[in-house]
């Protein structure tokens, strides 16, 4: 095993396109638990990029939020961060424990592609779209074609994940995660709720609950087209409908850390729930 | 085994690690080349705490830290945490509020707790319970050491006042 | 918030003061060494080779590829163990390292010592086993009628219990079956240790353990040396809880350390420690309690099944207790309990803080809430009314003679008043940062129990402790070899020494078997009682000395002697003498301790087998999510009868995490094992509480009521706390949810209950 730490995005795509193979670490919070348990292969090259400043911090561009690869979950919870991207922020907030969001990154969360990502039904609903780069060039891919499968991801031998994009979104947004203990768990089921007053649009991102982050779109058309915009009220009955349409949309799987039935179960309480924070409950 | 060079700048001091492998973490070579073994290795994955050191006044798991890569930072362990031979004011409140039992929890609960009261030497409950809501310890329950952090708040907002 | 007077480090505490930990200091500076830490020149890492599956017959295992391996130093297997291939605490019936046949996944094969520890998992990876593998035996109930897995029998021990009439049948009866998951006791310090090879051809080990010379003599055998040539000596502890009664890694470093010649250290991963240490035993209880209509209980039935899993342990022991205090602390006139410990290929099991109460108290508490229910009472009535106290006979026919506060545990527990502060931040929700819930999602619930165990062992084992008291120019030095596992026992052994010789300082020497007897298990709640009597015994002995020598020497009046204050002193006035002139030449005292007789139980479990007994109780208060499942335990009050409260802060710390323990069993703790294999060998899905899921524990009040034959009248403390925790937060679930709730712990789906769901 051989480690270089690139400090300058220039360098580590130089090293990147020599050993397109190269291990990434950022933050270590994947990628070291692998190393310490002896899985990783001794011929593996690590490249550090933790120290690279074109990754580092987000930027608002124009109607677009621009977040470095490098930024990390404690920076993500920030009020700064918080007041333009409120689930994001939320979603960072339950990211593992403090040591953890200090140094794990949303480059990482998505290079690692876990179904559990806590990060990935939030860019999911917010139409996330990824920026790579590679000694090449660049190139963008929407997050639903950046996430492929379990722990798989569309980054390509001698590419970098270099920035996410968000559009703006102006509205209520709402992040859950469900676990078993108060603290530091991995996600059972997550869900994102992402309202989009402008285009009178409710975007829906659901985790751990499929291969990939999923965006049930019969459930986004119901509420979109069945909320009082203008009052910002929906009907008990459209939040009932909203949230089976939401849990039919999972793929769960039963794990040691919960069935697909409570998976799918979970996804519909939290789909009404959120969707009563955004908009208030008419009372019939 | 390729091995490795390189330089750490630990509690203030430098030190050379020479003939290491890639692939050690920032907490073995701590414990194992450089004579540090106050950081704990109760999991060795993140989820425990106990390995907590300070890089660059970030308080992280030193166990998901490639050692090598930990060069040009400043690095603070427990050891690190007083001058010799003196204790600060979290460490006198742990022995005071009884919150050590059997230890091994305890390091890296004070490089957490004295970062925590660096950012906010008034911080209620919940605030302590989320910033240490990584550092699992089993023998106390918790209790003590939630007295103990406030002992060493009102320390520390004395000194400050 | 409990209100604690802390005792400033620079005076000199006595009994009934907080006084600070002798080892805080090198604790809180990171300075403390545990087994972990120590580091030697020219030391070798080990490493242990752990079988896949949990049952197998091994063909062959070809060591050679490992040992090619550059940096490796030795390879051992079974047939390098010199000595007595089996080792066992209760039953010599488990090897050292497998040699035909492996009964548990993790169970371990072979040994390396290699370079450094990356080398140590290379070679591991080349060793080649030849596994056979075979059906697991899994299934508890079917273990007795099911094909022997070993040849001592799948039947671990059987304990059938008859007392008083066994024709009473109650007007009022409820039945239940009650469930308890397995536990881990999940200690922060990995198994660790580090071996030397000595020149007379024998080992010295530094180890964590909770029995230092058990372990020497088990590891004697094994080595095929005499146990004065095995030297151990105990090292910094990172818990133990139970887990660390049996041996782990300890004959393993040893064959090592003679077999290279160099000093072997090693270290277990947080996965290999989960394979590597029993657990609490899994239950399945059902029982039927008997009452008339008043609310008096009249016979109680009771079928217990534990999984021992593969290998004995201390198994016999835990059934013994979970059948003897299977029905709880109240006064029964008639019982019929079986209960039995079987042997399967799940992992094995033995002590944990508790010992077999735990999981008898889920059940017990259960039943007398449904019998409460069923005859339209209050449940702490009817515990009150029931309750055993002094002079009650138990259902194995003992008379309890010593203290038995059990209304006024119970009652000081539940007339305490809540200390809760409403808040309405999100993180105070269950769910927490998730933001799962509302607080109109939310549905609280409360509810108490009581519980209690035997203290120090029991069934007529000869149960002694040893301490050393040397006292020279005016400073005393204890040796103990009792081990300190971070319940503060190194604190009280200063405290007693300072009472009864009146020293300021008080040194304490290594705990090793080199220089003293053994001072017993660090368990069944028995080292204040029994080493800190050692101790007590040896600064008596050595007070005594002392004082002839004075009255000889100054012609001073024996009787007239106390020691007070670095002085010894004549009540006559006439005479005083600083401790430090008159010590110049030292004394000393080696003392075996002893508690008085306990006597096996005949074939219907009665007999008076065991010394003392302790009581606590608690009431939980806690926050359901009841569409999600989720919880938050909110409050938590209890009280414990103490026998006298030797040092309040660290009584204090016992409950607090006694506490916690029992907090997480009910709400998040269990070892997942399918078809013998553990599915959350790891921290990330083997849950603890963390400062989040832990409210605070708010203690009514300890009762102390001095316990007859107990220095200086003090109970044990350390398990009662994780007994009557569970059953409570357990209860006030139910009261939340309306859900019976037969198992723990609980799990979100139990509390959601949704169709076609099992987990």
């Amino acid at each position: 095993m051989s480690v270089t730490i690139a400090r300058s995005l220039d360098q580590a795509l130089e090293i990147l396109s020599e050993r397109p193979d190269a291990l990434i670490l950022a933050g270590g919070t994947d990628l070291m638990v692998q190393i310490n348990r002896g899985s990783l292969n001794e011929l593996s090259t690590v490249i550090a990029v933790n120290r690279i400043p074109e990754l580092q911090g987000w930027k608002q561009q124009d109607d677009t939020l621009v977040l470095g690869a490098g930024l990390t979950y404690a920076e993500m919870e920030k009020s700064d961060f918080a007041a333009v991207a409120p689930a994001l922020a939320q979603a960072a907030r339950t990211v593992g424990s403090p040591q953890i969001r200090n140094a794990g990154t949303l480059g990482g969360n998505l290079g690692t592609a876990s179904p559990a990502g806590d990060t990935l039904p939030v860019l999911a609903a917010l139409d996330a779209v990824i920026c790579l780069r590679s000694a090449q060039g660049a190139r963008r891919l929407p997050i639903l074609e950046f996430i492929t499968g379990v722990k798989n991801n569309a980054r390509q031998p001698g590419e970098l994940i270099e920035e996410v994009h968000i559009p703006a979104a102006q509205g209520h947004q709402e992040f859950c995660k469900i676990g078993p203990r108060n603290a530091m768990v991995i996600s059972v089921a997550s869900l994102a709720l992402i309202v989009d007053q402008q285009n009178k649009k409710v975007r829906l991102g659901l985790g751990t609950v499929g291969p990939v982050p999923l965006r049930p779109a019969e459930a986004e058309e119901h509420l979109s087209t069945n909320v009082n915009w203008a009052a910002n009220t929906v009907s008990a009955a459209t939040l009932d409908q909203f949230s089976t349409l939401a849990a039919a949309a999972a793929r769960p799987i039963d794990d040691h850390r919960g069935t697909a039935a409570y998976r799918r179960h979970a996804i519909g309480v939290m789909a009404r729930r959120t969707a009563a924070r955004a908009f208030t409950e008419e009372t019939a | 085994m390729t091995t490795n060079h390189y330089t750490l700048k630990v509690n203030g001091k430098e030190h050379q690690v020479a003939d290491a492998w890639a692939g050690e973490s920032l907490l073995w070579v701590l414990r194992e080349r450089l004579g540090l073994p106050g950081a704990k290795n109760a999991c060795e994955e993140g989820e425990c705490g106990s390995c907590s050191v300070r890089i660059d006044d970030e308080v992280v798991c030193g166990c998901l830290v490639l050692a090598a890569t930990a060069v040009d930072c400043e690095i603070t362990t427990i050891e690190g945490l007083a001058p010799e031979g003196e204790l600060v004011d979290v460490q006198e409140a742990f022995i005071e509020a009884g919150a050590v039992q059997c230890g091994f929890c305890t390091p890296g609960l004070l490089v957490t707790i004295d970062k925590l009261l660096e950012t906010n030497n008034q911080p209620d409950d919940l605030t302590v319970r989320e910033a240490i809501s990584g550092n699992l310890c089993r023998c106390t329950g918790y209790g003590r050491i939630l007295e103990a952090v406030n002992l060493a708040a009102a320390k520390r907002r004395e000194v400050t006042s | 918030m409990t209100d604690i007077q802390i005792t400033s480090p620079v005076s000199a505490p006595r009994i009934g003061e907080s006084a600070p930990r002798p080892d805080g200091v090198p604790k809180v500076t990171g300075t403390f060494t545990f087994s972990s830490d120590l580091w030697h020149n020219n030391m070798l890492w080990g490493g242990t080779l752990r079988s896949p599956h949990p049952s197998a017959n091994i063909k062959s295992i070809d060591i050679s590829g490992a040992l090619a391996i550059n940096g490796v130093s030795a390879v051992l297997t079974h047939t390098d163990v010199p000595g007595s291939l089996l080792y066992g605490l209760e039953h010599a019936d488990q090897p050292v390292l497998a040699a035909d046949v492996v009964r548990y996944e993790g169970e371990s094969v072979a040994i390396v010592a290699a370079d450094h520890p990356e080398t140590v998992r290379r070679a591991l990876a080349a060793i080649v086993v030849d596994y056979q593998v075979t059906a697991p035996l899994v299934d508890p109930e079917a273990a007795e009628q099911a094909e022997p897995i070993h040849p001592d029998g799948n039947l671990i021990r059987r304990l059938r219990l008859r007392h008083g009439d066994q024709n009473i049948q109650g007007e009022i009866q409820v039945e239940g079956t009650y469930e308890v998951g397995m536990q881990d006791q999940a200690f922060l310090g990995p198994e660790s240790g580090l071996a030397l090879p000595s020149e007379d051809g024998g080992v010295e080990l530094f180890v964590s353990t909770q029995w230092l010379h058990s372990d020497r003599d088990q590891v004697a055998v094994c080595l095929g040396l005499p146990p004065e040539k095995v030297r151990f000596t105990l090292s910094g502890v990172g818990g133990a809880f139970g887990a660390r009664e049996d041996l782990s890694l300890h004959a393993h470093l040893c064959l090592l350390a003679l077999h290279t010649g160099r000093p072997v250290k090693m270290v277990y991963s947080r996965e290999e420690s989960f394979h590597g240490h029993v657990h609490r035993h899994p239950a399945r209880m059902w029982y039927r309690h008997h009452a008339d209509t008043d609310g008096n209980l009249l016979r109680v039935e009771a079928r217990l099944i534990l999984d021992g899993g593969a290998y004995a342990s201390s198994s016999g022991a835990v059934i013994s207790n979970a059948t003897c205090f299977a029905a709880g602390p109240y006064l029964i006139p008639s019982a019929d309990i079986d209960g039995a410990v079987v042997r399967t290929n799940n992992p094995p099991c033995g002590a944990m803080r508790g010992f077999g109460a735990v999981q008898t108290c889920v059940g017990h508490e259960a039943q007398m809430d449904k019998l409460a229910a069923a005859l339209g009472m209050d449940p702490v009535e009817l515990r009150l009314k029931n309750a055993l106290k002094s002079g009650d006979k138990l259902l194995t026919g003992q008379t309890i003679t010593g203290a038995a506060p059990v209304a006024e545990v119970i009652k000081s527990c539940v007339d305490h008043p809540s200390t809760l502060i409403p808040s309405d931040d999100m993180m105070s929700l269950p769910g927490g940062a998730g933001r799962t819930a509302d607080p109109h999602h939310i549905v609280r619930g409360q509810a108490m129990a009581v519980g209690f165990k035997n203290l120090l062992f029991s069934e007529g084992f000869d149960d002694y402790s040893s301490a050393i008291c040397h006292l020279v120019d005016g400073v005393a030095t204890i040796t103990c070899a009792c081990a300190e596992v971070g319940q503060g026992f190194v604190t009280l052994a200063q405290q007693i020494t300072r009472e009864v010789l009146g020293v300021e300082e008080v040194i304490l020497a290594p705990a090793a078997t080199a220089t003293v007897g053994s001072a017993g298990s660090t368990s069944a709640s028995r080292q204040t009682w029994m080493s800190g009597g050692a101790v007590q015994k040896a600064c008596e002995a050595v007070r005594q000395q002392l004082l002839e020598r004075i009255a000889d020497q100054h012609q001073v009046i024996l009787d007239d002697l106390v020691l007070a204050d670095g002085q010894i002193v004549s009540l006559a006035g006439n005479f005083s003498l600083d401790l430090a002139t008159a010590t110049t030449e030292p004394l000393e005292a080696d003392i075996e301790y002893r508690h008085a007789p306990t006597y096996p139980v005949d074939e219907n479990g009665q007999g008076d087998a065991h010394v003392s007994f302790a009581f606590a109780a608690h009431r939980a208060v806690v926050d359901v999510d009841p569409e999600l499942g989720l919880v938050k335990v909110v409050e938590l009050t209890t009280s414990q009868d103490v026998g006298r409260l030797l040092n309040p802060l660290q009584a204090v710390g016992q409950l607090e995490g006694g506490t916690s323990q029992g907090v997480g069993l009910a709400v998040m703790e269990e070892v997942l094992v399918a078809d013998g294999h553990i599915r959350n060998a790891s921290f990330t899905d083997y849950l603890i509480p963390t400062a989040l899921d832990m409210p605070p524990v708010e203690i009514a009040a300890f009762i102390e009521q001095p316990e007859p034959g107990a220095p200086f009248g003090a109970k044990g403390i350390g398990e009662p706390p994780s007994i009557s925790s569970t059953a409570a937060v357990v209860a006030a679930m139910r009261d939340a949810t309306k859900r019976e709730l037969p198992r723990v712990p609980v799990r979100p789906t139990d509390i959601v209950q949704l169709e076609n769901d099992t987990p």
